[in-house]
């Protein structure tokens, strides 16, 4: 069993909230994802047991949506928000200089496996430009040597 | 957390008041008074009728009056009845809810609440984007807040009265905001939308009668009941009565949000309010209402923002995110942007969407490179022209729109990539 115990117990919780169980998959995916960092193979046909449909049901869910993985993940997920609000003020230039930092192309990871940096489109902080997400944390207001400390402070 | 807006008006008044977003504090701040006179003194037909006097248009985009939305779902039937607050906001440009959650939780819970008296609902799902993780935390704080307290669960402040409120996160795709994707999302599916009819109100959440409004629109209803259709009224224009919260982006000098009554002109937003372009530069355009809505040139701000006077001008309010762009500005890169954003979160079923949002990209890519040709322009807009009013929804005609304005008013700019093989703006934003 990949998915622990507890998990399985809060995955329970949620789907007693739900008109019909298959209504708590995506909390479920955000479950196993806090747990491991993405849906290996095992954890696609444990869900799909505990939610009474197909693997390839899972794993097609997963794929529709940015924040799932089906594939092992680098510790921490770092977007730089590149719609035109943040690219009107200065969001590409600092994605460039945050990959020559980190030494890799947006979409890549740092060969230590603890940083996937990439752009991603507008989240909701345009007025805050240029500006970052860290895993599940906004960084606002950013120039390019506090946005440099701030990965260089990831574990 | 997001700062409090420049300006505030009765949505966001106490917003700098870090207290307001719990429940203690919106108590003290006279909250839930509206929400116990619905359930005590009112029926859900009067509920309906006042919110349908008041003119309150849904603040999600298009516009749709919520009083009749809320008279579509069908009365006196034994199936369980659905709210879902669409709570995620990711038309590029827009941060208003964001804020509404994180500074005034319960005020969109008490919106909620009084929505459910007034249409029969059991039990509202709160859809909330992915990414607004500490929002969504903000928002499951008061509604564990709302449940202790008795407002939430079996006895709604002892009225007798049923509801329940589920927090879904979503996880990344911004076609989940369109309403019948966003229920498929919430089923643990694709967010693929549905094709309509059946509507939600028939057909909705798991196969419910279902409303679903926007998180802003849920906020303006508890002002409703406490004052009353009238002094709503005393808000914005006669079509389009009521504030609506602002977030004006880009090049300007106040970046932020700032709640204003509909129909305030817009070159006052950009220039008084958000203090005009940086550095001494000049204006160049100006998107008015999210990335979907087209643009306006420099000349054409002295518009009202409201619906009845910027579809005058061919664009809309749409959800209030402005985004100003000065003079240095190149408006094939925006157009680079903006088709990009398309060509990404197209869902694919429809072969005009997923083909014609593709297409439009590689077309602008390739004039802004210097590699375009003149016929190029007249391929974009016929590309653009069949991908309007043929799809299951909307989004295939928010990703014409935007284009078809850049042609209409920056032409020149497209034209000048075409006759000099290169992009002639050396001093605009990077791409
Ligand atoms: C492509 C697309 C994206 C949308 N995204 C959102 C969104 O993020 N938030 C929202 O409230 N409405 C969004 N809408 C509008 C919803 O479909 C729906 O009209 C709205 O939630 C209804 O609420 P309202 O009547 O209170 O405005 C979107 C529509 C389309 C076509
Ligand atoms: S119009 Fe586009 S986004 Fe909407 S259903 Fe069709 S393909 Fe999907
Ligand atoms: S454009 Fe970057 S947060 Fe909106």
């Amino acid at each position: 069993m990949v998915i622990s115990a507890a998990s399985r117990e809060k995955i329970a919780l949620e789907i007693a909230k739900y008109p019909k169980p298959r209504g708590a998959l995506l909390p479920a995916l955000h479950l196993v994802h806090a747990e491991h960092g993405h849906v290996s193979p095992e954890a696609a046909r444990e869900l799909a047991q505990i939610f009474e449909i197909r693997p390839f049901e899972v794993m097609e869910v997963v794929s529709f949506y940015n924040m799932f993985f089906a594939t092992p993940q680098p510790r921490h997920q770092v977007r730089v928000c590149t719609n035109l609000p943040c690219s009107l003020r200065g969001a590409r230039d600092l994605l460039h200089r945050l990959e020559a930092h980190l030494g890799v192309h947006a979409g890549g990871a740092t060969a230590d496996g603890r940083i996937r940096i990439g752009h991603e489109e507008c989240l909701g902080a345009c007025a805050y430009a240029p500006m970052m997400r860290v895993d599940h944390q906004y960084h606002e207001d950013l120039d390019v040597e506090r946005a440099k400390r701030i990965l260089d402070a990831l574990d | 957390m997001l700062k409090a807006p420049y300006v505030t008006g009765y949505l966001t008044e106490h917003f700098a008041d870090d207290a307001f977003g719990t429940l203690e504090g919106y108590l003290e701040r006279g909250g839930y008074q509206a929400a116990r006179k619905a359930l005590r003194e009112m029926t859900p037909e009067a509920v309906i009728e006042l919110v349908k006097g008041s003119g309150l248009q849904g603040r999600g985009g298009a516009g749709f009056g919520t009083g009749l939305k809320w008279s579509f779902m069908p009365k006196g039937s034994d199936k369980p009845k659905y709210l879902v607050c669409n709570a995620d906001e990711s038309e590029p440009g827009s941060f208003k809810d964001r804020l509404l959650m994180e500074r005034g939780p319960h005020q969109m819970l008490e919106g909620i609440l009084i929505a459910a008296w007034a249409t029969g609902a059991s039990k509202t799902f709160i859809y909330i984007r992915g990414e607004y993780a500490f929002p969504a935390d903000q928002v499951e704080r008061a509604v564990a807040e709302a449940y202790a307290k008795g407002y939430l669960g079996k006895n709604v402040m002892k009225t007798g009265f049923a509801h329940d409120v589920v927090v879904q996160r979503g996880a990344g795709a911004y076609i989940c905001g369109e309403e019948t994707g966003l229920l498929e999302s919430l089923e643990g599916k694709k967010g693929q939308p549905r094709k309509k009819p059946p509507f939600p109100a028939q057909y909705g959440a798991f196969g419910m009668p279902t409303t679903v409004n926007n998180v802003e629109t849920f906020s303006h209803v508890p002002h409703i009941l406490k004052k009353g259709a009238e002094w709503f009224r005393g808000f914005g224009t006669e079509k389009s009565p009521g504030t609506t919260i602002f977030g004006v982006s880009g090049h300007v000098a106040r970046p932020g949000l700032y709640e204003l009554p509909l129909g305030t002109r817009l070159d006052e937003i950009v220039f008084e309010h958000a203090g005009g372009v940086p550095g001494g530069r000049k204006l160049k355009g100006v998107i008015p209402g999210g990335m979907s809505m087209p643009i306006l040139p420099a000349g054409q701000l002295d518009v009202p923002m409201a619906n009845e006077f910027l579809r005058e001008r061919k664009t809309m309010l749409g959800t209030g995110g402005i985004m100003v762009m000065d003079e240095t500005t190149c408006m094939v890169r925006v157009a680079c942007v903006i088709s990009y954003f398309f060509r990404d979160e197209s869902c694919g079923q429809c072969t005009q969407c997923r083909e014609g949002t593709g297409w439009m990209n590689k077309i602008i890519e390739r004039i802004e490179r210097g590699a375009g040709e003149e016929a190029d322009l007249g391929i974009l807009l016929d590309v653009a022209a069949k991908m309007e009013g043929q799809t299951i929804c909307a989004f295939s005609d928010a990703a014409a729109w935007p284009v078809q304005g850049l042609l209409r008013h920056f032409r020149g700019d497209f034209e000048a990539h075409v006759r000099e093989h290169k992009c002639p703006f050396p001093e605009s934003f990077e791409l």
